[in-house]
């Protein structure tokens, strides 16, 4: 009963997230940067003539007033209508749906790959000898140190252009998504290995581990039967920010990589003043952001009994 | 960026517990052993961090102290030359030499890092303090908010105020720092509330001091200083956030030398002149370490002293 | 009643090893500890410097001392979980014959959990807070057992029950937060006996509860001692030593300072540390009273000097789930002039959201406080502040209640600063008179507090509520934050500053024998309600209303040779029997 209602508040804040985020998005498209009818005709060097300028105005119902075009606003994008692109000029909605599967996979190859070398990595790690200890941390530092680009371009200098293994293009076949879930997953891997392991050694301190062992438990079995599951909260308490370095890196290892996908769509947009994309994806974003956490706050539930009820 | 949100996450949810007994223990042997600790805080790691932030630093100021040439110099008879002792590490594709341009390059970087944490910084604390010191009402509706731009990765923000205010180096370091300022500003809020639930603000608050008074000397030192430290390990990832803005071609723009920016010029040539790639490459991963294991080790210190 | 279910139970749990007990002749000793030696890395000065002592089955010894002095190490020593980093040294450690230096890991985890049987110190913590009870009552016999799964829920069943845990299936699929202190620390026992150890060491095992589920803990391990199991008490308190331990070890810096029969170190204490030990603890637990008690007539002779006056106060909070939890209901009293007013609780009785509300940190919901006849609680923010400095307070933990950034100086600098001292030099010299007050050294004026001892801080914490020259001072468990003999001090402090400056005192604690030694009146409160209250002798010999019984019943005392409260309180003698009256009591409260 808690639980459900605790779901039904998330439920509601997320839409809150997601009301907001489309608010602030009319409210930027309308309030901060150029005239958009100037923008739809090509920017103040194509010159554009008053007529055209009043036609495109009407057409784009952006004549009419602020209230009602805030109204319409909401009204198409809770339909799944977010506009039309200025450059590619088709549905924002249209063209992202045909982006986003490229992105999704990755993310989602990405997220496997970092959890699970987190996890192994800080359960191999933690409590041992100092040099096991100061050498993994140091190689984490540095991992996490090199932005995703550099991260990148490394990978492909070393394992498509001096050893020869995987392309360094594309968007088909398995062999293209490896290097870019790497370049994507390892800075994750370097701050989620710390963190966890962090948690670890002071869960492994706890009375109850010492409780464990004095009950003549092995160390393997301590570490997996009551530390693992204690170690797996603040990787949800994290996802908030797992979530944020996928999305952003996908960014950068999509065009680094000339992949396809929502990532390199937001690059161009961006680079064309495409408004109505840039926006899009934004809002999209906080749709994913929204559906990530309600996943998040249900295995919180799972895995902690104290949560149930309590927010 | 990535080290900052994770601290965020224990700052803002562990209040900080000291038994009486830890607490002595940790006196007695924190004097004990001041001088080796300070002996030992020595890591060859730290002093070489420090000793590259300083040079960079230097670099920034005056780059013509450490190499003669011009940044910009082209010679298309030398382009890709590899590294040679006449340019060490080689030349790019129109024959400018790489070391030059890296050096030429620390500039840019640092007032990425230092511009974009000042203005989040800035506009974080702001809006941290209005919401953890203004009524309810305010505070909710800041930090709702807050909660909101929270939702986006720092990156995308970026973008999204690039599209609105346009390309450049100076929009960059705009578009970073207000990326930024929604965390700061969770961190500074939250900070506020610790410090305001604390038995020494209520101790001087039985006492009678004025509630401005309080604010001024307990509450805002308190909450400010490890916000303050954790935006120096913050700087760093500044740095990184606005070289991938130069790399997308977002930033500084070519020919001005900018790591990020060379890097995606390099990535075109990835094939036969690694070094243009690699050299950029490194340059920004030891100053992000650097910057990074700095502001870590005043992080570890201020927490083991006082906090 | 229940004792003797307990008895039975655990009897039957232990099985047949129970017909040998107490043999005339002695049996071989079970433990053998000789000059056993600790240390870790390479700090000069081991952490255990060189102890002995034997166990046999059926007998109790307990290590006593002050925290910080080796006898929680040297408990995780027999168990062979001293630390990675611990170099552990004897000329003899064995177990039933068999020598436990020399052996593997693999054999260490045969004999953890089977042949000895480990309760932690924290019993909140120690049981994995994600996994059920049952699960974690059930692990040893998993790990050692060869019991299968329905064998083994039946078994944690059993475990449940011989332990005193009322509906055993219910609790061994509740998680530990669901479950009290005391039922926690009855699963945590009933895991480590779970396999029928021969010896069983229990690490402070009442510690972190409160005076009524205490005496439970301690009955229940009686019963198990009484079942030939060996058992090693850890603790600091004397008090739960003497009920239980056949013999006593006291322990301070590392060493084993004296040894021998609990009557005899008691009664006849050698070694000086245990003296201070015992000083301390009669000092804290009784003793006469220092000074003349003021009488109920004397107090009423002068009734319209009410310093304090709470009417009808009412505190309401919002509860999570939208409910509302009533923390303080229509509590009144009135402290009189130069009176200390006991406020006596266990936690979650309101105590401290009562007192905040008197100090104005929190505004009642209903009712009111009067400052000397004057609203308090009514007054706006600004104008209660200047009224403010009347009222002061000590809270538990010195520590916090400091700014980290200030010094000493700072510290009590700011709180003459509200009375007008403002002169540097004029500050210094009363900052310097303060400390002289609460026994500090001037030289302390430059430290910062996390450079003083628990002690000094709390002195300090008292300076700074005497500056702006208070006329009452309200401690908040002044003392529970710190080790017995240093409590004995501050103690002393209050009372005679309370005196020298003729302060009155709300003094708010969970530990009755303190609030006896200190207190003219006494005000019980359970529920956020006001049970009873009157004059302290009168209820603590008669006490009227039933939980005031069991609070005074469940307390854990030193024998009564050693004198309780006093000698001439009849209700003394009988404490004893009540305590066993009073298990019956409480079974049927859980």
């Amino acid at each position: 009963m808690t639980l459900f209602k605790r779901i039904a508040w998330r439920l509601l804040a997320g839409v809150g997230v997601l009301w907001c985020t489309v608010t602030l998005a009319f409210v930027a498209f309308h309030l901060i940067g150029d005239d958009p009818v100037v923008t739809i005709l090509g920017g103040e060097d194509a010159q554009p003539s008053k007529e055209m300028i009043a036609l495109v105005r009407k057409e784009y119902g952006l004549d009419r007033p602020l209230s009602v075009q805030y109204a319409q606003y909401l009204w198409r994008a809770v339909h799944g209508d977010l506009g039309q692109s200025y450059r590619l000029h088709i549905p924002v909605a249209r063209a992202i749906s045909q982006q986003l599967m490229p992105t999704l996979s990755l993310m989602f190859s990405a997220t496997l790959v970092s959890v699970f070398l987190a996890v192994a990595l800080a359960l191999l790690t933690a409590k041992r000898a100092p040099w096991i200890r100061s050498f993994s941390s140091g190689v984490e530092l540095v991992i996490s140190s090199a932005p995703a680009f550099v991260l990148g371009t490394l990978l492909l200098l070393a394992f498509s252009f001096q050893l020869n293994w995987l392309p360094s293009f594309g968007t088909s076949g398995w062999e293209t998504i490896v290097l870019p879930t790497l370049a994507l997953a390892l800075p994750i891997v370097a701050v989620l290995t710390q963190v966890l392991r962090q948690e670890l050694e002071d869960i492994l301190e706890l009375p109850f581990i010492v409780t464990a062992r004095a009950r003549g438990l092995s160390e393997t079995r301590v570490r997996l039967g009551h530390a693992l599951r204690h170690a797996l909260i603040p990787l949800l308490t994290l996802s908030g920010f797992i979530f944020a370095s996928l999305l952003g890196g996908a960014v950068i290892v999509e065009t680094l990589f000339s992949r396809q996908g929502i990532g390199r769509l937001m690059v161009e947009a961006t680079g064309n003043k495409d408004v109505p994309m840039v926006l899009g994806i934004t809002e999209l974003s906080a749709l994913i952001y929204v559906v990530v956490n309600l996943i998040v706050d249900l295995l919180y539930a799972v895995v902690d009994p104290r949560v149930k009820g309590a927010v | 960026m990535s080290t900052l949100s994770k601290e965020n996450v224990y700052l803002a949810d562990v209040p900080v517990l000291v038994s009486p007994d830890g607490v002595v223990d940790q006196f007695e042997t924190e004097r004990a052993s001041r001088l080796g600790q300070y002996l030992r805080t020595l890591r060859p790691g730290l002093v070489l961090a420090g000793l590259f932030v300083f040079l960079l630093s230097i670099a920034a100021i005056e780059p013509a102290w450490f190499i003669s040439g011009d940044p910009l110099d082209a010679n298309a008879r030398e382009a890709f030359a590899p590294p040679s002792s006449g340019h060490l590490l080689g030349t790019d594709e129109i024959g400018r030499d790489v070391l030059t341009r890296v050096i030429y390059g620390s500039r840019s970087s640092l007032l990425m890092g230092l511009g974009a944490t000042a203005i989040g910084l800035g506009f974080g604390i702001a809006l941290g303090l209005t919401a953890g010191l203004g009524p309810p009402v305010i505070d909710g509706l800041l930090m709702r908010f807050v909660d909101v731009l929270l939702a986006f990765p720092d990156l995308l923000l970026a973008l999204v105020v690039i599209t609105f205010f346009g390309q450049g180096t100076v929009n960059a370091i705009l578009a970073v720092g207000i990326a930024s300022v929604p965390r700061y500003a969770r961190l500074v809020r939250a900070q506020t509330h610790l410090v305001r639930g604390t038995a020494y603000v209520e101790a001087a608050k039985t006492l009678g001091i004025r509630s401005s008074a309080l604010i001024w000397h307990h509450v805002l030192p308190n909450a400010i200083k490890p916000v303050l430290i954790l935006a120096t390990i913050g700087i760093g990832g500044k740095i990184a956030s606005g070289a991938s803005l130069s790399f997308l071609g977002f930033g500084t723009l070519p020919p001005a030398p900018e790591w990020g920016a060379m890097l995606a010029v390099g990535r075109d040539y990835l094939e036969n002149a690694w070094w243009l790639t690699a050299v950029p490459g490194i340059a920004i991963t030891l100053t992000v370490l650097s910057v990074t294991a700095l502001g870590r080790e005043l992080l570890r210190r201020s927490e083991g002293k006082s906090i | 009643m229940s004792t003797i279910v307990l008895k039975k139970d655990s009897q039957k749990l232990i099985g047949p090893e129970v017909a040998c007990s107490r043999s005339p002749q002695l049996p071989p000793p079970l433990i053998e500890v000789e000059n056993l030696s600790v240390r870790f890395g390479h700090r000069d000065r081991p952490v255990i410097g060189g102890i002995s002592f034997t166990l046999r089955r059926g007998e109790c010894l307990a290590l006593v001392g002050e925290s910080g002095s080796g006898k929680s190490v040297t408990s995780r020593t027999l168990v062979g979980l001293a630390g990675p980093r611990a170099e552990v040294t004897a000329n003899r450690l064995r177990l039933d014959g068999e020598d436990l230096l020399s052996i593997r890991e693999a054999a260490w985890r045969k004999i953890r959990g089977r042949r000895i049987g480990f309760v932690m110190q924290d019993a909140l913590g120690s049981l994995d807070p994600l996994r059920t009870v049952g699960r974690e009552v059930a692990e040893p016999l998993l790990i050692h057992g060869a019991l299968n799964r329905a064998q083994r829920e039946a078994k944690v069943i059993e475990l449940l029950r011989s332990v005193g845990i009322p509906e055993p299936e219910l609790r061994a699929l509740q998680y530990p937060h669901q479950l009290s202190g005391g039922l926690r620390q009855r699963a945590l026992i009933a895991s480590a006996i779970a396999c029928g150890p021969e010896l069983l060491i229990a690490d402070e095992p009442t510690t972190a509860l409160d005076a009524a589920v205490q005496a439970q803990v301690l009955l229940l391990l009686e019963s198990l001692r009484n079942a030939n199991t060996a058992m090693l008490i850890i603790s600091h308190d004397l008090a739960v030593v003497s009920r239980l331990a056949d013999r006593v070890a006291v322990m301070h810096q590392g060493l084993i300072v004296e040894q021998g029969p609990i009557d005899e170190v008691l009664q006849n204490p050698q070694h000086v540390y245990t003296q201070s030990l015992l000083a301390a603890a009669s000092y804290v637990h009784g003793g006469n009273r220092r000074w003349a008690p003021t009488t109920m007539n004397e107090v009423l002779s002068n009734k319209d000097e009410f310093v304090i006056n709470a009417d009808n106060v009412t505190k309401t909070f919002p509860n999570p789930d939208g409910k509302s939890r009533t923390v303080v209901e229509r509590v009144s009293f009135v402290l009189r002039r130069k009176e200390t007013l006991g406020i006596v609780g266990e936690s979650g009785s309101g105590k401290t959201t009562l007192m905040r509300m008197i100090l104005g940190l929190e505004k009642p919901d209903a009712g009111a406080v009067y400052l000397r006849g004057n609203s308090w609680t009514s007054l706006s923010s600004a104008a209660q502040r200047s009224e403010r400095r009347r009222i002061q307070v000590i809270f538990q933990d010195p520590f916090s209640s400091f700014d980290p950034r200030y010094t000493v100086e700072h510290v009590i600098g700011e709180a003459l600063g509200v009375i007008g001292i403002s002169g540097r030099k004029e500050r210094r010299q009363q900052t310097i008179e303060l400390l002289r007050w609460v026994r500090l050294d001037a030289s302390i004026l430059p430290r910062r507090p996390i450079e003083l001892s628990g002690g000094q801080r709390q002195r300090v914490a008292i300076a700074r509520a005497l500056a702006p020259r208070p006329e009452v001072l309200v401690c908040d468990e002044p003392v529970s934050a710190l080790d017995v003999s240093v409590q004995a001090q501050i103690l002393e402090l209050l009372e005679d500053l309370k005196e020298r400056l003729g302060l009155s005192c709300l003094f708010i604690s969970h530990d009755l024998d303190i609030v006896h030694r200190i207190s003219d009146r006494v005000m019980v409160m359970k529920d956020g309600v006001v049970v009873e209250s009157g004059d302290v002798r009168e209820i603590f010999a008669r006490p009227r209303h039933e939980y005031t019984r069991l609070l005074l019943d469940a307390i854990p005392g030193l024998p009564a040779k050693t004198s309780r409260w006093s000698a001439q309180d009849s209700h003394a003698e009988s404490t004893a029997t009540k305590l066993e009256q009073s298990e019956g009591v409480l079974e049927v409260q859980l």
